[in-house]
């Protein structure tokens, strides 16, 4: 039994930290972004783009990091896009966010076409486990050395939010923009540079997912991980810590299936896949009332009026 | 000129004036990366609607936006935001292909109705269930349909590589093929399915049901002012479940046809986000269904000149996608100017209604 159980349990949380990595990067940006009162659908589009730039700019450089620099500039770019037009009037949030999607992931597949052949520099891992003498252990504590700096960025999120005057601005503009304009604040600017910061943050997913896990640029790359960003964020009810768990979650749903292929249980890789999206799903239809929007949902959003 | 008359023409303007932009600096854009600006605008209206052959293939990427696009713009109607579209098409498309596993299905016409319907009836009830939660639980109707869509994919996924997989298939998991039989063909005289006539057909039926019927009427009403609904006592929870479900039939139904008349089999290359587009179709032509037709055959039109960019001057297979992206982007961004446009006849500072 303790052969079978063991080896799973560990893949599972190596696989969580190394599946939930971009998870938690494109999270945080969207919980920031939403926060600031608008919701940023095209963070499939950022997370897509900055993964083809880092790969593009470790490519160029020889140097991972700079890749990590470049991923960071593309996200907050094509973020930009979104904050700034996002900020016109009668322009819609949602549409604009499936059509910066699409202008992301084109832009990416037709820049990053040459780049589908070469092999760049990839960001070392963080071993953990060197000491241990189990494979699987090792294999598991070999970290993303951008995890590390997801928790960072999870923890300053959330002191910045609680905090600091500066967090009180996003929050206030995404509780209330008539209160924010009321204090002489620019409601379009705050958005726009919450938006532009999330998607430097979602960046940091995408350079993770071309540099570390699975380390190369392809147009298969990312698999809507950017869209569940969405889902993740209604799951930690828009708090920063909780993206960090809620990521975790889902990177260990999915790595389940292929966990346990290794030992020989086949055959439930989709559905493993599949509960987080239930679970989110039922805890809307438990929490949400037709009378009250979801607690800790930012009220300016449009998604929740 | 008529207020009327004169907002119609703004409306079709603004997305023309923002194509035209888009088509702009696709140019630039190309010019950038060294391929000869005029050469692509020239091939990119040839490979559109330069002869009939690029037109038919133009038609044929249109019929599935029509209708992905419709699962958008009947329930904006009853005043909800679905893109789900992608999950009603995936489960529409899984129904058709399943229904041969449960039952004998007749090899001749009516076989083909049957699993047309199912996808119809699967769709219909993916909607339903999108409109029932947010009526019944407050669930938002944006979030439910993307994580539902999340969800019947993965399902998707599970069946097509695990129960009704094909051992046939072996490096593309599909379910087993639908019978000859049970195919559907070409429009006589044109090298396109029968799922365009059902596109455009739908399209047309929707714009009278919502125009012309008393069921349409209140649906718009629900969608316009929920509060005035209830006051002069229209049911509101069931107009707005009945309008998810016929945008989730649509789609579902585009579903049906992507596995009988194009792949015929369920496998991967069903979720090629034609649902994402089609949420796009629908804001281009304001949710309004007859307009989903024009806005539908253009954006085809540029998916087929795609082929062509790629032949003639190698350019990358994203190039169309980098194109829709600007197209979408600023059609959207222009809805700004809806109410400024300087025409004649138009008082200043007229406001837009």
């Amino acid at each position: 039994m303790n052969d079978i159980v063991l080896p799973v349990l560990w893949a599972v949380l190596g696989g969580a930290i190394r599946v939930g990595t971009p998870f938690l990067f494109v999270s945080l940006g969207e919980c920031l972004t939403e926060q600031s009162g608008r919701i940023n659908l095209g963070l499939e589009g950022v997370l897509v783009l900055s993964s083809m730039a880092a790969f593009g700019g470790a490519y160029l450089s020889g140097s991972p990091w700079i890749g990590v620099m470049a991923a960071m500039l593309a996200g907050a770019l094509l973020a930009g896009v979104h904050g700034v037009l996002c900020g016109l009037r009668r322009v819609n949030d949602i549409a604009m966010g499936i059509a910066v999607m699409m202008l992301g992931t084109g832009l990416a597949f037709y820049l990053g076409k040459p780049l589908i052949q070469p092999q760049a520099p990839t960001l070392a891992p963080i071993m953990l486990g060197s000491t241990s003498s189990s494979a699987q252990l090792q294999a598991a504590l070999s970290i993303n050395p951008l995890f590390p700096l997801g928790v960072l960025i999870a923890l300053a999120l959330a002191w910045l939010l609680a905090n600091t005057r500066w967090g009180l601005i996003v929050r206030m503009v995404g509780d209330s923009a008539d209160a924010a304009r009321a204090q002489g604040l620019s409601v379009n600017r705050v958005r726009t540079l919450a938006t532009m910061a999330g998607g430097a943050i979602a960046g940091l997913g995408g350079a993770s997912l071309s540099l570390f896990y699975p380390g190369s640029w392809n147009e298969l790359l990312s698999s809507g991980q950017g869209l569940i960003a969405i889902a993740l964020v209604i799951f930690a009810r828009w708090r920063p810590l909780a993206c960090l768990w809620a990521s975790l979650l889902f990177g260990g749903a999915g790595a389940l299936g292929p966990a346990l292929q290794s030992v020989g249980i086949n055959g439930a890789y989709y559905l493993f896949n599949a509960v987080p999206y239930a679970l989110t799903l039922l805890i809307l239809v438990l929490a949400c009332t037709p009378y009250r929007r979801l607690q800790g949902a930012p009220s300016e959003l449009s998604v929740q009026r | 000129m008529s207020p009327r008359l004169l907002a119609t023409i703004e409306a079709a303007a603004l997305p023309i004036l923002a194509v035209a932009a888009a088509l702009l600096a696709f140019g630039v854009f190309a010019a950038w990366g060294g391929y000869p600006p005029l050469e692509v605008w020239r091939l990119l209206f040839v490979g559109a609607f330069g002869d009939a052959f690029s037109w038919q293939n133009s038609l044929q990427r249109a019929a599935p936006l029509m209708l992905t696009a419709l699962c958008v713009a009947i329930p904006a109607q009853a005043g909800l935001m679905v893109i789900g579209g992608e999950g009603a098409l995936v489960v529409g498309a899984l129904a058709t292909a399943a229904l041969p596993y449960l039952m004998t299905v007749p090899p001749s016409l009516s076989g083909t109705l049957l699993i047309l319907l199912a996808s119809v009836l699967a769709g219909a009830a993916f909607g339903a269930l999108i409109g029932a939660m947010r009526q019944w639980r407050g669930v938002n109707e944006t979030i439910s349909g993307l994580l539902l869509a999340y969800l019947v994919i993965n399902l998707f996924k599970h069946v097509v590589e695990g129960p009704m997989r094909d051992p046939a298939s072996l490096n593309k998991p599909s379910t087993r093929p639908l019978d000859d039989s049970l195919m559907i063909g070409t429009i006589p005289g044109m090298d396109v399915h029968w799922g365009l006539v059902w596109g455009v057909v739908a399209c047309v039926a929707a714009s009278i049901w919502l125009a012309f019927t008393t069921h349409g009427f209140s649906t718009r009403v629900v969608g316009g002012n929920p509060r005035a609904a209830g006051l002069v006592g229209l049911p509101a929870h069931r107009l707005v479940i009945t309008a998810c479900a016929i945008g989730g039939a649509a789609a579902g139904l585009s579903g049906g046809f992507e596995v009988a008349a194009v792949h015929t089999a369920a496998n991967a290359s069903v979720i090629s986000g034609l649902g994402y587009a089609g949420i796009l179709v629908s804001f281009v032509a304001r949710h309004q269904p007859l307009a989903i037709i024009p806005v539908a055959i253009v954006l085809g039109g540029f998916g087929a000149a795609g082929s062509l960019l790629q032949r003639r001057l190698g350019m990358p297979d994203a190039s169309v996608q980098v194109l829709l992206g600007f197209a979408f982007v600023l059609i959207l961004a222009a809805e700004v100017g809806r109410g400024r446009l300087r025409l004649p006849g138009r008082a200043r500072g007229a406001k837009a209604p």
